[in-house]
Protein backbone atom coordinates (compact mmCIF):
# COMPACT_ATOMS: atom_id res chain seq x y z
CA UNK A 1 0.00 0.00 0.00
CA UNK A 2 1.17 3.74 -0.79
CA UNK A 3 1.56 6.19 1.63
CA UNK A 4 0.76 9.51 2.39
CA UNK A 5 3.10 12.81 2.58
CA UNK A 6 2.53 12.63 6.66
CA UNK A 7 2.96 8.91 6.71
CA UNK A 8 6.03 8.74 4.39
CA UNK A 9 7.72 11.36 6.60
CA UNK A 10 6.77 9.44 10.02
CA UNK A 11 8.16 5.98 8.67
CA UNK A 12 11.44 7.74 7.96
CA UNK A 13 11.81 9.40 11.25
CA UNK A 14 10.69 5.91 12.91
CA UNK A 15 13.30 4.30 10.80
CA UNK A 16 10.65 1.97 8.96
CA UNK A 17 9.92 1.11 5.75
CA UNK A 18 6.60 1.60 6.04
CA UNK A 19 3.57 2.35 8.41
CA UNK A 20 -0.15 2.41 8.70
CA UNK A 21 -2.54 4.72 9.81
CA UNK A 22 -3.31 3.79 13.14
CA UNK A 23 0.09 2.20 13.96
CA UNK A 24 1.87 3.94 16.84
CA UNK A 25 5.45 5.08 16.48
CA UNK A 26 8.25 6.50 17.90
CA UNK A 27 9.66 9.16 15.46
CA UNK A 28 12.66 11.22 15.74
CA UNK A 29 12.10 14.94 16.25
CA UNK A 30 13.96 17.80 14.14
CA UNK A 31 12.52 20.70 15.97
CA UNK A 32 11.30 20.97 19.34
CA UNK A 33 9.41 24.63 20.10
CA UNK A 34 7.15 26.42 23.60
CA UNK A 35 6.49 29.58 24.01
CA UNK A 36 5.99 32.14 26.93
CA UNK A 37 2.56 30.13 27.62
CA UNK A 38 3.79 26.35 27.20
CA UNK A 39 7.67 26.22 28.02
CA UNK A 40 7.33 27.53 31.39
CA UNK A 41 4.64 24.39 32.28
CA UNK A 42 7.15 21.77 30.31
CA UNK A 43 10.27 23.29 31.82
CA UNK A 44 8.74 22.41 35.69
CA UNK A 45 8.30 19.04 34.61
CA UNK A 46 10.92 18.68 33.18
CA UNK A 47 13.12 19.43 36.58
CA UNK A 48 10.53 17.69 38.72
CA UNK A 49 10.81 14.73 37.26
CA UNK A 50 14.71 15.02 37.70
CA UNK A 51 15.75 15.66 34.35
CA UNK A 52 19.08 17.45 33.83
CA UNK A 53 20.08 17.04 29.65
CA UNK A 54 18.34 18.57 26.59
CA UNK A 55 18.81 16.08 23.31
CA UNK A 56 20.09 19.08 21.19
CA UNK A 57 20.85 22.36 21.84
CA UNK A 58 19.92 23.40 18.27
CA UNK A 59 17.01 21.69 18.45
CA UNK A 60 14.68 23.02 20.86
CA UNK A 61 13.39 26.95 20.18
CA UNK A 62 12.11 28.65 22.72
CA UNK A 63 9.87 31.55 21.53
CA UNK A 64 8.04 35.00 24.14
CA UNK A 65 5.85 35.85 21.54
CA UNK A 66 2.38 35.37 23.83
CA UNK A 67 1.65 37.67 26.58
CA UNK A 68 5.23 39.57 25.11
CA UNK A 69 6.43 42.83 26.25
CA UNK A 70 5.06 41.25 29.78
CA UNK A 71 1.63 42.02 30.00
CA UNK A 72 1.76 41.49 33.83
CA UNK A 73 4.15 40.49 37.01
CA UNK A 74 2.74 36.70 36.69
CA UNK A 75 3.81 36.72 32.60
CA UNK A 76 6.94 38.08 33.44
CA UNK A 77 7.95 35.38 36.28
CA UNK A 78 7.42 32.91 33.59
CA UNK A 79 9.32 34.95 30.95
CA UNK A 80 12.04 34.67 33.13
CA UNK A 81 11.43 30.85 34.16
CA UNK A 82 12.22 30.46 30.51
CA UNK A 83 14.52 32.51 30.13
CA UNK A 84 16.39 31.16 32.93
CA UNK A 85 16.24 27.84 31.45
CA UNK A 86 17.53 28.82 27.77
CA UNK A 87 20.82 29.98 29.12
CA UNK A 88 21.55 27.28 31.28
CA UNK A 89 21.20 24.74 28.55
CA UNK A 90 22.39 26.95 25.99
CA UNK A 91 19.52 26.80 23.61
CA UNK A 92 21.24 28.72 20.12
CA UNK A 93 16.73 29.39 19.22
CA UNK A 94 15.70 31.43 22.18
CA UNK A 95 13.63 34.67 20.91
CA UNK A 96 13.35 37.35 23.88
CA UNK A 97 11.96 40.93 23.66
CA UNK A 98 13.10 42.85 20.48
CA UNK A 99 13.98 39.50 18.41
CA UNK A 100 10.70 37.45 19.04
CA UNK A 101 8.01 37.07 16.51
CA UNK A 102 5.03 35.48 16.64
CA UNK A 103 6.15 31.86 16.71
CA UNK A 104 4.52 30.25 13.25
CA UNK A 105 5.79 33.06 11.40
CA UNK A 106 9.50 33.40 13.08
CA UNK A 107 10.48 30.01 12.67
CA UNK A 108 9.82 29.18 8.84
CA UNK A 109 11.46 32.99 8.60
CA UNK A 110 14.45 31.96 10.45
CA UNK A 111 14.73 28.60 8.29
CA UNK A 112 14.12 26.45 11.27
CA UNK A 113 11.49 24.67 9.66
CA UNK A 114 11.96 22.77 6.47
CA UNK A 115 10.43 19.84 3.98
CA UNK A 116 10.44 16.12 5.38
CA UNK A 117 11.18 17.25 9.04
CA UNK A 118 9.46 16.46 11.86
CA UNK A 119 9.06 19.96 14.10
CA UNK A 120 6.75 19.06 17.19
CA UNK A 121 5.42 22.20 18.95
CA UNK A 122 3.52 23.26 22.57
CA UNK A 123 1.32 25.71 20.50
CA UNK A 124 -1.54 23.90 18.38
CA UNK A 125 -1.00 26.03 15.36
CA UNK A 126 2.42 24.44 14.61
CA UNK A 127 0.88 22.50 12.05
CA UNK A 128 2.03 25.57 10.20
CA UNK A 129 4.99 24.47 8.96
CA UNK A 130 3.09 21.58 6.97
CA UNK A 131 2.96 24.63 4.20
CA UNK A 132 6.57 23.67 3.51
CA UNK A 133 6.03 20.29 3.17
CA UNK A 134 7.48 19.69 6.69
CA UNK A 135 5.49 16.91 9.60
CA UNK A 136 4.46 19.41 11.93
CA UNK A 137 1.98 18.95 14.78
CA UNK A 138 0.72 20.49 18.32
CA UNK A 139 2.11 19.06 21.69
CA UNK A 140 1.23 19.45 25.26
CA UNK A 141 3.90 20.72 27.99
CA UNK A 142 4.71 17.39 29.13
CA UNK A 143 5.44 16.18 25.34
CA UNK A 144 7.68 18.91 25.06
CA UNK A 145 9.74 18.10 28.09
CA UNK A 146 9.76 14.61 27.05
CA UNK A 147 11.02 15.31 23.46
CA UNK A 148 13.45 17.83 24.86
CA UNK A 149 15.14 15.11 27.16
CA UNK A 150 14.51 12.35 24.09
CA UNK A 151 14.68 13.96 20.49
CA UNK A 152 11.54 11.68 20.11
CA UNK A 153 7.87 11.50 20.91
CA UNK A 154 5.16 8.48 20.33
CA UNK A 155 2.59 9.22 17.16
CA UNK A 156 -0.30 7.47 15.99
CA UNK A 157 -0.03 7.65 11.99
CA UNK A 158 -2.86 9.42 11.34
CA UNK A 159 -5.14 8.58 7.73
CA UNK A 160 -5.57 11.13 5.26
CA UNK A 161 -8.29 13.69 3.85
CA UNK A 162 -7.03 14.49 0.10
CA UNK A 163 -8.08 17.94 -0.30
CA UNK A 164 -7.66 18.73 -4.22
CA UNK A 165 -7.71 22.20 -5.11
CA UNK A 166 -8.09 23.31 -8.57
CA UNK A 167 -8.89 26.64 -10.85
CA UNK A 168 -7.48 30.28 -10.43
CA UNK A 169 -8.34 32.52 -6.98
CA UNK A 170 -10.71 35.63 -7.29
CA UNK A 171 -9.50 39.09 -6.03
CA UNK A 172 -9.73 39.54 -2.44
CA UNK A 173 -9.65 35.51 -1.91
CA UNK A 174 -6.54 33.94 -0.22
CA UNK A 175 -5.41 31.24 1.97
CA UNK A 176 -7.85 32.54 4.85
CA UNK A 177 -10.62 31.59 2.68
CA UNK A 178 -9.86 28.55 1.50
CA UNK A 179 -9.21 27.46 4.68
CA UNK A 180 -12.42 28.78 6.57
CA UNK A 181 -14.33 27.07 3.45
CA UNK A 182 -12.85 23.90 3.77
CA UNK A 183 -14.01 24.04 7.58
CA UNK A 184 -17.28 24.93 6.98
CA UNK A 185 -17.32 21.85 4.81
CA UNK A 186 -15.63 19.17 7.06
CA UNK A 187 -16.37 20.28 10.65
CA UNK A 188 -14.16 21.62 13.58
CA UNK A 189 -13.87 17.66 13.48
CA UNK A 190 -14.03 16.92 10.11
CA UNK A 191 -10.34 15.94 10.28
CA UNK A 192 -10.01 14.27 14.23
CA UNK A 193 -6.98 12.24 14.18
CA UNK A 194 -6.42 12.80 10.52
CA UNK A 195 -3.76 14.60 8.18
CA UNK A 196 -4.73 17.01 5.59
CA UNK A 197 -2.89 16.26 2.59
CA UNK A 198 -3.66 19.46 -0.01
CA UNK A 199 -2.76 18.41 -3.44
CA UNK A 200 -3.93 19.28 -6.97
CA UNK A 201 -3.30 22.30 -9.67
CA UNK A 202 -3.90 24.64 -7.37
CA UNK A 203 -1.53 24.32 -5.25
CA UNK A 204 0.56 26.05 -7.43
CA UNK A 205 -1.68 29.57 -7.27
CA UNK A 206 -1.18 29.96 -3.63
CA UNK A 207 1.28 31.59 -2.61
CA UNK A 208 3.82 31.04 0.23
CA UNK A 209 2.46 33.18 2.40
CA UNK A 210 -1.41 31.65 1.73
CA UNK A 211 0.26 28.19 2.19
CA UNK A 212 1.38 29.25 6.11
CA UNK A 213 -2.73 30.56 6.52
CA UNK A 214 -4.27 27.17 5.20
CA UNK A 215 -1.55 24.76 7.01
CA UNK A 216 -2.15 27.24 10.47
CA UNK A 217 -5.86 26.59 10.60
CA UNK A 218 -5.96 22.92 10.23
CA UNK A 219 -5.91 22.21 13.58
CA UNK A 220 -9.46 23.92 13.42
CA UNK A 221 -10.70 21.10 11.43
CA UNK A 222 -9.35 18.83 14.37
CA UNK A 223 -6.73 17.58 12.03
CA UNK A 224 -3.15 16.54 13.09
CA UNK A 225 -1.54 18.11 10.23
CA UNK A 226 -2.01 19.93 7.09
CA UNK A 227 0.56 19.55 4.51
CA UNK A 228 1.64 20.52 0.81
CA UNK A 229 3.52 19.16 -1.92
CA UNK A 230 7.02 20.66 -1.97
CA UNK A 231 7.30 23.07 -5.42
CA UNK A 232 9.10 25.74 -7.19
CA UNK A 233 7.32 28.18 -4.37
CA UNK A 234 8.84 26.32 -1.91
CA UNK A 235 12.19 25.64 -2.65
CA UNK A 236 12.38 29.67 -3.68
CA UNK A 237 11.19 30.52 0.13
CA UNK A 238 13.84 28.29 1.14
CA UNK A 239 16.65 29.50 -0.99
CA UNK A 240 19.07 31.47 1.58
CA UNK A 241 16.85 30.02 4.60
CA UNK A 242 17.80 27.27 5.06
CA UNK A 243 21.38 26.26 5.23
CA UNK A 244 21.42 22.18 6.21
CA UNK A 245 20.25 19.94 3.70
CA UNK A 246 16.55 18.84 3.86
CA UNK A 247 14.43 15.82 1.47
CA UNK A 248 11.18 16.63 1.04
CA UNK A 249 9.00 13.96 0.12
CA UNK A 250 6.13 13.20 -2.25
CA UNK A 251 2.84 10.94 -1.52
CA UNK A 252 2.75 7.98 -3.66
CA UNK A 253 0.40 7.38 -6.27
CA UNK A 254 -1.51 4.58 -4.43
CA UNK A 255 -1.63 6.62 -1.20
CA UNK A 256 -4.89 5.66 0.43
CA UNK A 257 -7.18 8.66 1.53
CA UNK A 258 -10.42 8.12 3.91
CA UNK A 259 -11.75 10.95 1.46
CA UNK A 260 -11.55 13.39 -1.48
CA UNK A 261 -12.72 16.97 -0.48
CA UNK A 262 -12.65 19.27 -3.96
CA UNK A 263 -12.36 23.15 -4.06
CA UNK A 264 -12.36 25.03 -7.25
CA UNK A 265 -10.97 28.29 -5.87
CA UNK A 266 -13.03 30.11 -8.69
CA UNK A 267 -15.81 29.44 -7.20
CA UNK A 268 -14.57 30.90 -3.83
CA UNK A 269 -16.05 34.22 -2.18
CA UNK A 270 -14.64 35.84 0.75
CA UNK A 271 -15.67 34.00 3.68
CA UNK A 272 -15.99 34.49 7.28
CA UNK A 273 -16.69 32.79 10.20
CA UNK A 274 -19.58 34.00 12.59
CA UNK A 275 -18.88 33.34 16.33
CA UNK A 276 -18.62 30.69 18.15
CA UNK A 277 -17.12 27.84 15.80
CA UNK A 278 -14.78 28.63 12.92
CA UNK A 279 -17.11 26.38 11.15
CA UNK A 280 -19.81 29.00 11.16
CA UNK A 281 -18.91 30.04 7.78
CA UNK A 282 -20.59 32.50 5.66
CA UNK A 283 -19.38 34.32 2.76
CA UNK A 284 -18.75 37.67 3.11
CA UNK A 285 -22.28 39.09 0.99
CA UNK A 286 -24.40 37.54 3.65
CA UNK A 287 -23.34 39.21 6.97
CA UNK A 288 -22.81 42.60 5.07
CA UNK A 289 -23.79 45.54 7.48
CA UNK A 290 -23.00 44.20 10.82
CA UNK A 291 -21.38 46.63 12.72
CA UNK A 292 -17.99 45.91 14.22
CA UNK A 293 -16.18 48.33 16.84
CA UNK A 294 -12.49 46.51 16.76
CA UNK A 295 -10.71 44.91 14.12
CA UNK A 296 -7.29 42.75 14.28
CA UNK A 297 -5.15 42.45 11.71
CA UNK A 298 -2.20 39.87 12.58
CA UNK A 299 -1.73 36.72 14.49
CA UNK A 300 0.66 33.40 13.33
CA UNK A 301 -2.67 33.04 11.24
CA UNK A 302 -2.36 35.87 8.77
CA UNK A 303 0.62 38.40 10.18
CA UNK A 304 2.87 38.30 7.42
CA UNK A 305 3.71 40.52 4.64
CA UNK A 306 1.10 39.30 1.98
CA UNK A 307 -1.64 40.02 4.63
CA UNK A 308 -0.61 43.36 5.90
CA UNK A 309 -0.26 44.59 1.83
CA UNK A 310 -4.20 43.67 1.56
CA UNK A 311 -5.17 45.48 4.58
CA UNK A 312 -2.97 48.53 3.39
CA UNK A 313 -4.17 48.18 -0.03
CA UNK A 314 -7.83 48.66 1.46
CA UNK A 315 -7.10 51.50 3.93
CA UNK A 316 -4.65 53.13 1.25
CA UNK A 317 -6.31 56.93 0.94
CA UNK A 318 -9.24 55.79 3.63
CA UNK A 319 -9.67 56.08 7.47
CA UNK A 320 -10.76 53.85 10.59
CA UNK A 321 -14.22 54.29 11.01
CA UNK A 322 -15.30 56.35 13.66
CA UNK A 323 -16.09 53.88 16.63
CA UNK A 324 -13.92 51.13 15.44
CA UNK A 325 -10.20 49.88 17.15
CA UNK A 326 -8.08 49.08 14.41
CA UNK A 327 -5.18 47.25 15.77
CA UNK A 328 -2.20 45.79 13.65
CA UNK A 329 0.00 43.53 14.39
CA UNK A 330 3.16 42.30 11.96
CA UNK A 331 3.99 38.46 13.13
CA UNK A 332 8.48 39.28 12.94
CA UNK A 333 10.25 42.04 13.31
CA UNK A 334 11.77 41.52 9.88
CA UNK A 335 7.84 41.42 8.28
CA UNK A 336 7.45 44.86 10.71
CA UNK A 337 10.65 46.17 8.53
CA UNK A 338 9.50 44.84 5.58
CA UNK A 339 5.95 46.39 5.75
CA UNK A 340 7.79 49.67 6.84
CA UNK A 341 10.02 49.64 3.30
CA UNK A 342 6.66 48.68 1.49
CA UNK A 343 4.76 52.18 3.25
CA UNK A 344 2.40 49.51 4.56
CA UNK A 345 3.17 51.03 8.14
CA UNK A 346 2.49 54.62 7.45
CA UNK A 347 -0.64 53.92 5.92
CA UNK A 348 -1.74 52.16 8.66
CA UNK A 349 -1.29 54.66 11.09
CA UNK A 350 -2.06 57.66 8.68
CA UNK A 351 -5.51 55.70 8.61
CA UNK A 352 -5.83 55.42 12.62
CA UNK A 353 -5.07 52.17 13.49
CA UNK A 354 -2.47 51.22 16.20
CA UNK A 355 0.37 49.14 14.98
CA UNK A 356 2.34 46.98 17.58
CA UNK A 357 5.52 45.08 18.27
CA UNK A 358 5.00 41.50 17.61
CA UNK A 359 2.81 39.94 19.84
CA UNK A 360 0.04 37.24 20.11
CA UNK A 361 -1.68 39.06 22.38
CA UNK A 362 -5.40 40.05 21.60
CA UNK A 363 -5.50 36.65 19.84
CA UNK A 364 -6.13 34.86 22.74
CA UNK A 365 -7.45 37.68 24.90
CA UNK A 366 -4.41 37.70 26.49
CA UNK A 367 -3.18 41.67 25.91
CA UNK A 368 -3.06 44.35 23.60
CA UNK A 369 -6.74 44.29 22.29
CA UNK A 370 -9.51 42.85 24.82
CA UNK A 371 -13.10 43.29 24.28
CA UNK A 372 -15.50 44.82 26.14
CA UNK A 373 -18.76 43.42 26.77
CA UNK A 374 -21.06 43.40 23.90
CA UNK A 375 -18.63 44.13 21.36
CA UNK A 376 -17.91 42.11 18.01
CA UNK A 377 -14.50 42.44 16.87
CA UNK A 378 -13.71 41.20 13.46
CA UNK A 379 -10.30 39.88 13.10
CA UNK A 380 -7.69 37.89 10.70
CA UNK A 381 -6.93 35.31 13.96
CA UNK A 382 -7.99 31.68 14.09
CA UNK A 383 -10.56 30.99 16.71
CA UNK A 384 -13.52 32.77 17.33
CA UNK A 385 -14.68 30.75 20.72
CA UNK A 386 -17.05 31.88 23.58
CA UNK A 387 -14.30 34.45 25.79
CA UNK A 388 -11.45 34.24 23.23
CA UNK A 389 -10.80 37.37 23.46
CA UNK A 390 -13.08 39.13 26.30
CA UNK A 391 -16.10 38.60 28.21
CA UNK A 392 -18.40 35.77 27.22
CA UNK A 393 -20.82 37.89 25.23
CA UNK A 394 -17.77 39.34 22.96
CA UNK A 395 -18.08 38.31 19.72
CA UNK A 396 -14.89 37.50 17.07
CA UNK A 397 -15.63 37.08 13.26
CA UNK A 398 -12.75 35.73 11.39
CA UNK A 399 -11.60 37.16 8.23
CA UNK A 400 -9.36 37.64 5.77
CA UNK A 401 -7.06 40.93 5.55
CA UNK A 402 -9.03 42.74 3.38
CA UNK A 403 -12.21 41.92 4.67
CA UNK A 404 -11.26 43.29 7.76
CA UNK A 405 -9.70 46.62 6.43
CA UNK A 406 -12.47 47.09 4.90
CA UNK A 407 -14.76 46.41 7.75
CA UNK A 408 -12.36 48.79 9.94
CA UNK A 409 -13.13 51.54 7.50
CA UNK A 410 -16.60 51.02 7.24
CA UNK A 411 -17.77 50.17 10.80
CA UNK A 412 -19.15 47.62 9.48
CA UNK A 413 -18.84 44.07 7.27
CA UNK A 414 -18.31 45.17 3.89
CA UNK A 415 -17.59 42.79 0.94
CA UNK A 416 -14.16 44.60 -0.21
CA UNK A 417 -14.76 44.48 -3.44
CA UNK A 418 -17.82 46.81 -2.99
CA UNK A 419 -15.44 49.73 -1.41
CA UNK A 420 -15.70 53.05 -3.86
CA UNK B 1 -23.54 7.42 45.53
CA UNK B 2 -22.42 11.21 46.84
CA UNK B 3 -20.86 11.99 43.38
CA UNK B 4 -21.98 14.66 40.61
CA UNK B 5 -22.13 14.29 36.64
CA UNK B 6 -21.12 18.06 34.98
CA UNK B 7 -22.36 17.15 31.42
CA UNK B 8 -21.31 19.39 28.90
CA UNK B 9 -21.84 19.56 24.69
CA UNK B 10 -20.02 19.40 21.89
CA UNK B 11 -16.98 21.16 21.08
CA UNK B 12 -15.96 22.15 24.37
CA UNK B 13 -12.91 23.82 23.68
CA UNK B 14 -9.74 24.71 25.97
CA UNK B 15 -10.38 28.25 26.10
CA UNK B 16 -13.41 27.48 28.17
CA UNK B 17 -12.06 24.85 30.32
CA UNK B 18 -9.10 27.57 31.24
CA UNK B 19 -9.50 30.96 29.65
CA UNK B 20 -5.91 32.39 28.75
CA UNK B 21 -6.48 35.34 30.69
CA UNK B 22 -5.75 32.34 33.77
CA UNK B 23 -2.59 30.95 32.25
CA UNK B 24 -0.50 33.28 33.76
CA UNK B 25 -0.65 31.22 37.05
CA UNK B 26 0.04 27.21 35.86
CA UNK B 27 -0.28 26.25 39.53
CA UNK B 28 -3.06 23.37 38.84
CA UNK B 29 -5.09 24.86 42.03
CA UNK B 30 -5.15 28.62 40.69
CA UNK B 31 -6.26 26.90 37.26
CA UNK B 32 -8.89 24.62 39.00
CA UNK B 33 -10.52 27.77 40.76
CA UNK B 34 -11.17 29.21 37.21
CA UNK B 35 -11.91 25.69 35.63
CA UNK B 36 -14.92 26.13 33.16
CA UNK B 37 -15.68 29.54 34.08
CA UNK B 38 -16.44 30.80 30.74
CA UNK B 39 -18.81 27.80 30.29
CA UNK B 40 -20.23 26.92 33.85
CA UNK B 41 -19.92 29.88 35.98
CA UNK B 42 -20.34 27.21 39.17
CA UNK B 43 -18.54 24.27 37.99
CA UNK B 44 -15.47 25.69 40.30
CA UNK B 45 -17.60 26.15 43.43
CA UNK B 46 -19.09 23.20 43.31
CA UNK B 47 -17.22 20.42 41.74
CA UNK B 48 -15.89 18.06 44.21
CA UNK B 49 -13.35 14.88 44.58
CA UNK B 50 -14.93 12.05 42.74
CA UNK B 51 -16.91 14.21 40.20
CA UNK B 52 -17.21 13.16 36.76
CA UNK B 53 -17.42 15.42 33.40
CA UNK B 54 -19.31 14.26 30.76
CA UNK B 55 -18.66 15.83 27.43
CA UNK B 56 -19.85 15.33 23.69
CA UNK B 57 -17.72 15.01 20.13
CA UNK B 58 -14.35 17.00 19.91
CA UNK B 59 -13.69 17.69 23.64
CA UNK B 60 -10.82 19.93 24.23
CA UNK B 61 -10.43 21.18 20.97
CA UNK B 62 -8.69 23.87 20.25
CA UNK B 63 -5.36 25.28 21.84
CA UNK B 64 -2.85 22.54 23.25
CA UNK B 65 -2.80 24.17 26.36
CA UNK B 66 -2.08 21.55 28.82
CA UNK B 67 -3.59 23.87 31.37
CA UNK B 68 -6.67 22.74 30.42
CA UNK B 69 -6.13 18.71 31.83
CA UNK B 70 -4.61 20.10 34.71
CA UNK B 71 -7.31 22.50 35.75
CA UNK B 72 -9.69 19.37 35.28
CA UNK B 73 -7.70 17.08 36.90
CA UNK B 74 -6.82 19.84 39.99
CA UNK B 75 -10.61 20.03 40.39
CA UNK B 76 -11.14 17.06 41.81
CA UNK B 77 -12.56 15.65 38.65
CA UNK B 78 -11.85 11.47 38.40
CA UNK B 79 -12.23 11.08 35.07
CA UNK B 80 -13.62 12.28 31.74
CA UNK B 81 -16.05 10.57 29.55
CA UNK B 82 -16.54 11.78 25.55
CA UNK B 83 -18.09 10.73 22.56
CA UNK B 84 -14.93 12.09 21.65
CA UNK B 85 -11.64 13.87 22.23
CA UNK B 86 -9.63 16.59 20.18
CA UNK B 87 -6.21 15.07 19.67
CA UNK B 88 -4.25 17.56 21.77
CA UNK B 89 -6.36 17.25 24.99
CA UNK B 90 -5.94 13.33 24.41
CA UNK B 91 -2.37 13.18 24.96
CA UNK B 92 -2.28 15.84 27.48
CA UNK B 93 -4.67 14.03 29.37
CA UNK B 94 -2.58 10.60 29.19
CA UNK B 95 0.42 12.85 29.44
CA UNK B 96 0.05 13.87 32.90
CA UNK B 97 -2.29 10.96 34.43
CA UNK B 98 -6.01 12.63 33.88
CA UNK B 99 -7.86 9.42 33.39
CA UNK B 100 -10.38 9.88 29.70
CA UNK B 101 -13.06 7.44 28.45
CA UNK B 102 -13.95 7.39 24.67
CA UNK B 103 -17.37 6.33 24.69
CA UNK B 104 -20.23 7.99 22.75
CA UNK B 105 -22.89 5.72 23.84
CA UNK B 106 -22.36 6.17 27.15
CA UNK B 107 -21.64 11.05 26.83
CA UNK B 108 -25.20 10.73 25.01
CA UNK B 109 -27.20 8.67 27.95
CA UNK B 110 -25.59 9.59 31.36
CA UNK B 111 -27.11 12.58 32.65
CA UNK B 112 -26.87 15.01 35.68
CA UNK B 113 -28.07 13.26 38.47
CA UNK B 114 -26.88 9.61 37.76
CA UNK B 115 -24.94 7.66 40.41
CA UNK B 116 -22.00 6.67 37.91
CA UNK B 117 -19.05 4.70 38.31
CA UNK B 118 -15.90 3.55 36.28
CA UNK B 119 -13.79 0.50 36.29
CA UNK B 120 -10.60 2.01 35.23
CA UNK B 121 -8.99 -1.53 34.67
CA UNK B 122 -11.78 -2.71 32.63
CA UNK B 123 -13.01 0.54 30.78
CA UNK B 124 -16.53 -0.29 31.80
CA UNK B 125 -19.00 2.60 32.44
CA UNK B 126 -21.93 1.85 34.73
CA UNK B 127 -24.79 4.09 35.63
CA UNK B 128 -26.52 2.89 38.37
CA UNK B 129 -29.47 4.77 37.94
CA UNK B 130 -30.21 3.71 34.96
CA UNK B 131 -29.40 0.49 35.06
CA UNK B 132 -26.75 0.61 32.45
CA UNK B 133 -23.18 0.23 31.15
CA UNK B 134 -21.35 0.41 28.31
CA UNK B 135 -17.29 -0.36 26.99
CA UNK B 136 -15.06 2.62 26.59
CA UNK B 137 -12.35 2.53 23.71
CA UNK B 138 -9.67 0.56 25.18
CA UNK B 139 -6.48 2.21 25.45
CA UNK B 140 -3.67 0.68 23.22
CA UNK B 141 -0.72 -1.29 25.04
CA UNK B 142 1.96 1.36 24.82
CA UNK B 143 -0.59 4.27 26.14
CA UNK B 144 -1.97 1.82 28.55
CA UNK B 145 1.81 1.44 29.76
CA UNK B 146 2.39 5.12 29.73
CA UNK B 147 -0.75 5.80 32.34
CA UNK B 148 0.64 2.92 34.55
CA UNK B 149 3.68 4.26 35.02
CA UNK B 150 1.97 7.37 36.18
CA UNK B 151 2.63 9.73 33.32
CA UNK B 152 5.00 10.55 30.50
CA UNK B 153 7.97 11.09 31.68
CA UNK B 154 7.89 8.79 34.42
CA UNK B 155 7.60 6.49 31.53
CA UNK B 156 10.29 7.39 30.12
CA UNK B 157 12.57 8.00 32.85
CA UNK B 158 11.83 4.37 33.52
CA UNK B 159 12.89 2.98 30.09
CA UNK B 160 16.23 4.94 30.83
CA UNK B 161 15.42 6.81 27.38
CA UNK B 162 15.19 10.00 29.27
CA UNK B 163 17.99 11.82 31.69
Amino acid sequence: MGMTMTQKILAKHAGLSEVKPGQLVEAKVDLVLGNDITAPVAITEFEKAGLTQIFDRDKIAIVLDHSTPCKDIKSAQLCAQAREFAKKHSITNFFDVGKVGIEHALLPEQGLTAPGEVIVGADSHTCTYGALGAFSTGIGSTDMAAAMATGSLWFKVPSAIKVTLKGKLPRYVGGKDIILHLIGLIGVDGALYQSLEFAGEGVAELSMDDRFTISNMAIEAGAKNGIFPVDYQTWTYLEGRVQRPWEGVEADADAEYTREVVIDLSELRPTVSLPHLPSNTRTVDQVAGTPVQQVVIGSCTNGRLKDLAEAAAILEGRTVHDGVRCIVIPATQQIYMDAMREGYIETFITAGCAVSTPTCGPCLGGHMGVLSNGERCVSTTNRNFVGRMGPTDSEIILANPAVAAAAAVSGEIVDPASLS
Amino acid sequence: MNMKIYKYGDNVDTDVIIPARHLNDPDPKALASHCMEDIDADFAKTVEEGDIVVGGANFGCGSSREHAPLAIKASGVKCVIAKSFARIFYRNSINIGLPILECPEAAEAIVPGDAVSVDFATGVITDDTQGKSWQAAPFPEFIEGIIKSGGLLNSLKARGVAK
